[in-house]
C-alpha cells in the first residue's frame, strides 16, 4: 500500500484574490451563452426513440392482416397490476383465419395501471403483444387512458413474423389428410 | 425646434412630469430585468429560456410576434399580471403594518436614488453642456449613498416583521453585509472626487461634474477613472454587487440555506415590489459605476461625446444630442446589468464568513490604501 503524499502548493497571491479564476469562469459562461441551445423543444421536436424501448404494450398483426392474439390470457394472468382485461371469443367458420384457434373479442389495457414492465410480451406464446416506441399517453377520463382493441392494433400495427405457424400446422394438416401420413 | 412652451410650465409641474417620466422608464426597465434575468441564465445553461407564451390573438401578426414570443416578452406581461392579480396572502404570525411596509418601503430609496443620477447630457445653443437629470445636486453621490443605504431598513423590516426565523436570519445578514460593504464603496469613491476637485475651485460631488472631468481633450482628461484608478473601480463593482444583494453576495436570501431569506413569507405583489426595488438598485448602481469610472455618456475613451457630435455636425441640435447621450449612457448601463447576471451564473455563493472577511479584511484595507496612495499621487501632481 504505497501511500502517495501529495504536496499542495500554498496558493499564490493572484489565486487568492480570486481574479484569474473568475475571469476564465466568465470566459466559459461566456462561450455556454454564445452556444446553440441543446434543448428540445419537444411538442414539435420528437426525441430520437432506440430500438428495443418498452413504450406502450400494443397488439400486431402478421404480414397477412391475421391479429396473432389468440386470446390465451396469459398476458392477462402474469399482468402484476391486473391492466389486462381480456374477453375470449371465436373466429367464425367463414373466415379466412379459421384454421386459428381462437382471437380475442375484447382486448383492453388500462394505461392507468398499466407499470411497462414487459412481462406481457415476455409471455406471450404468440409474440402478439409488443412494448413498441409510443411512449406519451394522455387523456382527459380514466376512460380515455383505457386502450380497448382496435386502440391497441392501431398502436401496433403489423410487424414481420418468422414462423407463421398457424398456416404451417394447417398445412401440415391438410397433407395429413390427403398424404395419410404425418 | 422650440421647447419654450415647456419651460413656460410651472416648475412644481414641469419636474412631476419629468419625475413620472423617469419612473415610467425605470419601472418597466426594472421589470424587463426579471425576464432578462431568465433569459441569460437560460442561455448561459444551454436552454432557450420562456419562448411559449403568446396571447392567441397576436398569433395574426407576422414577424414581431414570434420574436416578441422568442424572447419571452408575453411571459413578462403575464407574470406582471399574476403578480397584480392572484391572492396576496399575509400569514397570521407577522406583524401586520411592518409587514406589509416593508416592501413599499423598499420602492422608496430605489425610486429615490435615480434623481440625482445624470442619464445624458446635451449641448444647448450656447454650445455649453446641460445635464439631463431630475436634480443636478451639488452633494449628487452623497445623496445616493445616503438614500441607498436606506434600502436595507426594508430589508431588516421585512426579516423581523415575518416573525419566523429564517426571514430574520436574512434580515440580520443583510444588515451586516450591507454596512460592511458601504465603508468600502464609499472609501473607493473619494479618489475620483479628489481628482475632480482642483484645489482653489469650489467643491463639488455632482455626478454630472464628474463625466465633465472624463470629457476633456487630451491623454489625461480623456481617460476614463476606470483607467486612472483601476483599484477603486474594482472595490466598489465588488461593493456594488454586495450592496445590490447579487450573486456572490447575496446573503440575505440564499435560498440553500434561508429558503428565502428575507422574503420567505412574501408573495404575490408585495415579493414583486422587493424584486422591482432590488433591479432599480441594480440600474441605479450600474448607472453610478458608468457616471463615475466609465466616461457616463462619452462613447469610447479619449473619444468625447462632443467630438462626435462635432465630427458628424449635430452641434446645434440639443434634441439629437440629448437622445444620442441618454442611449450611449443606457447601453453601459445595460452592459452592466448584463454583466451582473453573467457573474451570477459564473460564481457560486460565498460563505457567510467569506462575505464578512472579504468586506472586512480584504477590500477595506485596500480602500483605505488606495485612498491614501491616490492622495498622495494627487498632492504630489498638484504641488508640481
Amino acid at each position: 500500500m504505497a501511500v502517495i503524499q501529495v504536496e499542495r502548493k500554498p496558493l499564490t497571491l493572484a489565486e487568492r484574490t480570486y481574479l484569474p479564476q473568475i475571469y476564465h469562469g466568465l470566459k466559459t459562461t461566456l462561450k455556454h451563452l454564445v452556444a446553440p441551445t441543446i434543448t428540445l423543444q419537444y411538442p414539435e421536436q420528437r426525441p430520437e426513440i432506440p430500438t428495443g424501448y418498452r413504450g406502450v404494450p400494443t397488439l400486431v398483426k402478421d404480414p397477412n392482416g391475421r391479429e396473432k392474439c389468440v386470446s390465451c390470457q396469459l398476458c392477462e394472468f402474469v399482468c402484476p397490476p391486473k391492466a389486462i382485461r381480456i374477453t375470449p371469443g371465436e373466429i367464425p367458420e367463414t373466415s379466412a383465419h379459421a384454421h386459428v384457434e381462437r382471437a380475442p373479442q375484447a382486448f383492453d389495457i388500462d394505461m392507468l395501471r398499466c407499470i411497462y414492465c414487459g412481462l406481457c410480451q415476455e409471455v406471450c406464446p404468440e409474440e402478439a403483444i409488443w412494448l413498441q416506441k409510443q411512449y406519451s399517453m394522455t387523456g382527459y377520463t380514466r376512460e380515455e387512458m383505457v386502450n380497448h382493441k382496435d386502440r391497441l392494433y392501431e398502436l401496433g400495427g403489423t410487424l414481420p413474423d418468422d414462423h407463421f405457424k398457424w398456416d404451417k400446422k394447417k398445412a401440415a394438416e391438410d397433407a395429413a389428410a390427403h398424404g395419410g401420413h404425418h | 425646434m422650440d421647447f419654450s412652451f415647456y419651460f413656460d410650465l410651472p416648475l412644481a409641474l414641469r419636474l412631476l412630469l419629468q419625475g413620472t417620466a423617469v419612473i415610467l422608464v425605470l419601472f418597466p426597465l426594472a421589470a424587463a430585468c426579471s425576464m432578462a434575468e431568465r433569459k441569460i441564465s437560460a442561455w448561459i445553461q444551454g436552454r432557450p429560456g420562456p419562448n411559449r407564451t403568446m396571447p392567441p390573438f397576436m398569433a395574426y401578426v407576422p414577424v414581431i410576434a414570434p420574436i416578441l414570443r422568442s424572447l419571452g416578452l408575453f411571459q413578462l406581461a403575464a407574470d406582471g399580471g399574476k403578480f397584480v392579480f392572484k391572492e396576496d396572502p399575509i400569514p397570521g404570525h407577522v406583524n401586520k403594518l411592518y409587514f406589509v411596509l416593508a416592501p413599499i418601503l423598499s420602492m422608496i430609496p430605489a425610486l429615490t436614488t435615480i434623481t440625482v443620477v445624470p442619464f445624458g447630457a446635451y449641448l444647448n445653443q450656447a454650445g455649453a453642456w446641460v445635464p439631463i437629470v431630475l436634480a443636478n445636486l451639488d452633494v449628487g453621490l452623497l445623496a445616493v449613498f445616503a438614500v441607498s443605504s436606506l434600502g436595507v431598513y426594508s430589508i431588516i423590516l421585512a426579516g423581523w416583521a415575518s416573525n419566523s426565523k429564517y426571514p430574520f436570519l436574512g434580515g440580520v445578514r443583510a444588515s451586516a453585509q450591507l454596512i460592511s460593504y458601504e465603508l468600502s464603496m464609499t472609501l473607493s469613491v473619494l479618489p475620483v472626487f479628489l481628482w475632480v476637485n482642483a484645489p482653489g475651485g469650489s467643491g463639488t460631488l455632482s455626478l454630472f461634474d464628474v463625466v465633465q472631468s472624463q470629457s476633456q481633450p487630451g491623454l489625461w482628461g480623456g481617460a476614463w477613472y476606470a483607467f486612472l484608478m483601476p483599484v477603486s473601480a474594482f472595490i466598489f463593482l465588488v461593493a456594488l454587487f454586495a450592496e445590490t444583494n447579487r450573486q456572490p453576495f447575496d446573503m440575505p436570501e440564499s435560498e440553500a440555506d434561508l429558503v428565502g431569506g428575507f422574503h420567505t413569507e412574501y408573495g404575490a405583489f408585495k415579493w414583486s415590489l422587493f424584486f422591482v426595488a432590488e433591479y432599480c438598485h441594480m440600474i441605479v448602481g450600474s448607472g453610478i459605476f458608468v457616471l463615475l469610472f466609465l466616461g457616463g455618456w462619452n462613447p469610447l475613451p479619449w473619444v468625447p461625446l462632443q467630438t462626435v457630435i462635432e465630427a458628424i455636425g449635430l452641434a446645434g441640435q440639443p434634441l439629437i444630442t440629448g437622445a444620442l447621450a441618454v442611449g450611449i449612457f443606457l447601453g453601459k448601463v445595460v452592459f452592466f446589468i448584463f454583466f451582473f447576471m453573467w457573474v451570477r451564473w459564473t460564481l457560486p455563493r460565498f460563505r457567510y464568513d467569506q462575505v464578512m472577511t472579504i468586506g472586512w479584511k480584504k477590500l477595506l484595507p485596500l480602500s483605505i490604501a488606495n485612498l491614501i496612495v491616490y492622495a498622495l499621487v494627487i498632492a504630489w501632481i498638484e504641488r508640481s
